[in-house]
């Protein structure tokens, strides 16, 4: 049974037919479609869908609100621009290095912040999400202000240029795969049992060995990288980078991304992201200003039709009571 | 040398004294309860001893080795296992899981050999999976072991909180009103556990109202009164004890 190269893939990779339904799916699209609007839809899906992914552990798993996200996705694409544009470094290595600052920065607010719980954590995310969005704006020396940094180049590797929307669906699609396959076997694994407990109780987890805080931080932290690396995919693809893609509105999306989604499995990331992401596409075709509308319209909706004490809503409204005590 | 120390034990909450003054000892395989009104303390001691709480004097020493104040988790690595008054378990995982959780302070596996599956994380998690059937055995609940956690009745909740705290590999395990809200059989459960558990090593303290359980079941008695230790030694003692019966047992002596 064992032994060889495919039984070895075959453990990593869970027997798990959804997730290679998704991946082929997912990676087929390019061979059906050369429209680069829709290409570019597709591409905005995947990172989109990493972050949402790297939130979901955050908040589905972890139960750890945060509306300061956008801020994460903000620093790895003005990261990637500014590294890239202005001291010329590889833009790999910009990635990388934007990475590593998202995750020392989630470090130093997470310290602070994670011990609140509920509606103080919530406001506390995202006074850091508005602080980061008023630096973008006034610290015009580095980011250029309300004007953005334009001229970021497309990445390569090597002969492959991905300036080529399908060659870049591809890749970042693949790169958003391989996260969510990590994210799967996380929530399945004794640091998925320890956040998924103390979503429950702080108290009774930390009573069974769980360091909590570390614990917290830790994924606080994994969100965030995840949230930089799709920001800096997204600098490069779009070529620009403005403080407009980075509001409070946008970590308002994405917590309702996972919200929609739902708390239960990370599998509600792919959905939550699915609807975020296309439902704007639709109603954009009748009407520009309905987007919001629509928005409002739809959380409403769920908030009416889904169970009240079991539904994700009602676990977010939970959460954000903090309801824990000793 | 005793396993467990409390020396002067004091706990203010702003202008009141959950505890004044707390000292006894734990000896290496007894079973010894803590008795007292309601508001006496006992959780709250509970919570010093275990690092959920802060005394704000005194100290814990465990094997004379001073823990006052060490947080909750490191309290578990160290060996101090405890279940909570009102169940504290994760209702939104099956019964297993929930003894899982309770193998982290004995397994090691990182962020990096959970995301990749690595050899040694598979091996770890079928090493936990053993250990926590192991755990619901001894308190016979092996066959509930599928069932999501919010499906068991009151009795089992308890039942599983013990073998949640047991698969920490305690020395020490702290219940917090194990018997409450039992009947006679699923008392008489907890008990034969209880006692099979401490046969196997394991020393326990333990806070309980029901009080044919406690002098049924405990080697010593500690009562509190008002924060306080008013009393300390063998069950007939503490039945015979004028200032327990004025504070505490009253009418049900007579």
């Amino acid at each position: 049974m064992s032994g060889g190269t495919s039984s070895r893939v075959s453990r990593f990779v869970p027997r798990n037919w959804s997730f290679a339904v998704l991946a082929v799916a997912v990676l087929l699209v390019p061979a059906f479609t050369r429209d680069t609007y829709i290409l570019s839809i597709f591409a905005f899906m995947a990172t989109r869908f990493m972050v949402v992914v790297g939130l979901w552990l955050l908040l589905g798993l972890a139960g750890q609100i945060s509306l300061g996200h956008a801020a994460f996705v903000g620093l790895g694409a003005y990261g990637s621009a500014i590294l890239v544009t202005r001291a010329d470094v590889n833009p790999w290595l910009a990635l990388v290095m934007s990475a590593v600052l998202a995750a020392a920065i989630a470090g130093l607010i997470g310290i602070p912040t994670l011990k609140l719980k509920g509606h103080y954590l919530a406001m506390a995310t995202m006074g850091f999400g508005e602080i980061i969005h008023i630096l973008l704006i006034q610290l015009k020396g580095l980011t250029n202000g309300t004007d953005g940094i334009t001229g970021i180049p497309p990445l390569s590797l090597g002969p492959l240029n991905f300036s080529d929307p399908r060659l870049y669906h591809l890749l970042v699609w693949v790169v958003a795969l391989i996260f969510f396959l990590l994210a799967l076997n996380l929530t399945n694994s004794r640091l998925g049992r320890a956040l998924q407990a103390l979503r429950r109780s702080e108290v009774a987890a930390q009573s069974l060995g769980v360091d909590t805080s570390w614990r917290k931080l830790q994924v606080f932290m994994l969100s965030a990288v995840a949230a930089s690396i799709a920001g800096s995919f997204d600098a490069h693809y779009v070529q620009f980078v403005s403080p407009d893609s980075f509001t409070l509105n946008v970590s308002v999306i994405l917590v309702c991304s996972v919200v929609i989604g739902g708390f239960r499995s990370v599998w509600g990331a792919v959905w939550g992201t699915l609807l975020i992401t296309i439902l704007p596409e639709i109603i954009k075709r009748f009407n520009e200003d309905a987007v919001n509308l629509v928005f409002g319209l739809l959380i409403i909706v769920i908030v009416v039709l889904l169970p009240v004490k079991s539904g994700p809503l009602a676990r977010l409204q939970l959460l954000l009571r903090g309801r824990e005590r000793l | 040398m005793a396993l467990l120390t409390l020396e002067g034990v004091s706990m203010r909450f702003g202008g009141l004294d959950a505890l004044q003054d707390v000292g006894f000892h734990l000896h290496e395989q007894q079973i010894k309860a803590l008795i007292g009104p309601n508001g006496a303390g006992k959780t709250t001691l509970f919570n010093c001893i275990t690092g959920a709480l802060r005394p704000t004097a005194g100290r814990v020493l465990l094997e004379g080795r001073d823990v006052t104040a060490w947080p909750a988790h490191r309290m578990c690595h160290e060996g101090v296992g405890r279940t909570f008054q009102h169940s504290r378990l994760f209702d939104d995982m099956s019964v297993l899981e929930n003894v899982m959780v309770g193998r982290h302070a004995r397994t090691s596996a990182g962020l990096l050999s959970a995301f990749l599956r690595l050899p040694r994380h598979r091996r770890e998690e079928a090493e936990s999976r053993q250990a926590a059937m192991d755990a619901l055995w001894r308190v016979d609940l092996v066959d509930r072991a599928d069932q999501p956690a919010s499906s068991l009745p009151l009795g089992e909740r308890h039942l599983l909180e013990m073998a949640r705290a047991l698969a920490t590999e305690p020395r020490i395990l702290l219940l917090d009103e194990p018997a409450a809200g039992l009947n006679d059989e699923e008392t008489e459960r907890l008990a034969t556990s209880v006692r099979r558990i401490r046969d196997e090593g394991v020393t326990i303290l333990l806070v309980e109202h029901d009080m044919g359980f406690v002098m049924d079941i405990s080697d010593e008695v500690v009562v509190l009164d008002y924060g306080r230790k008013i009393a300390e030694g063998p069950p007939l003692m503490i039945q015979a004890d004028e200032e327990v019966i004025r504070a505490y047992l009253g009418e049900e002596l007579e």
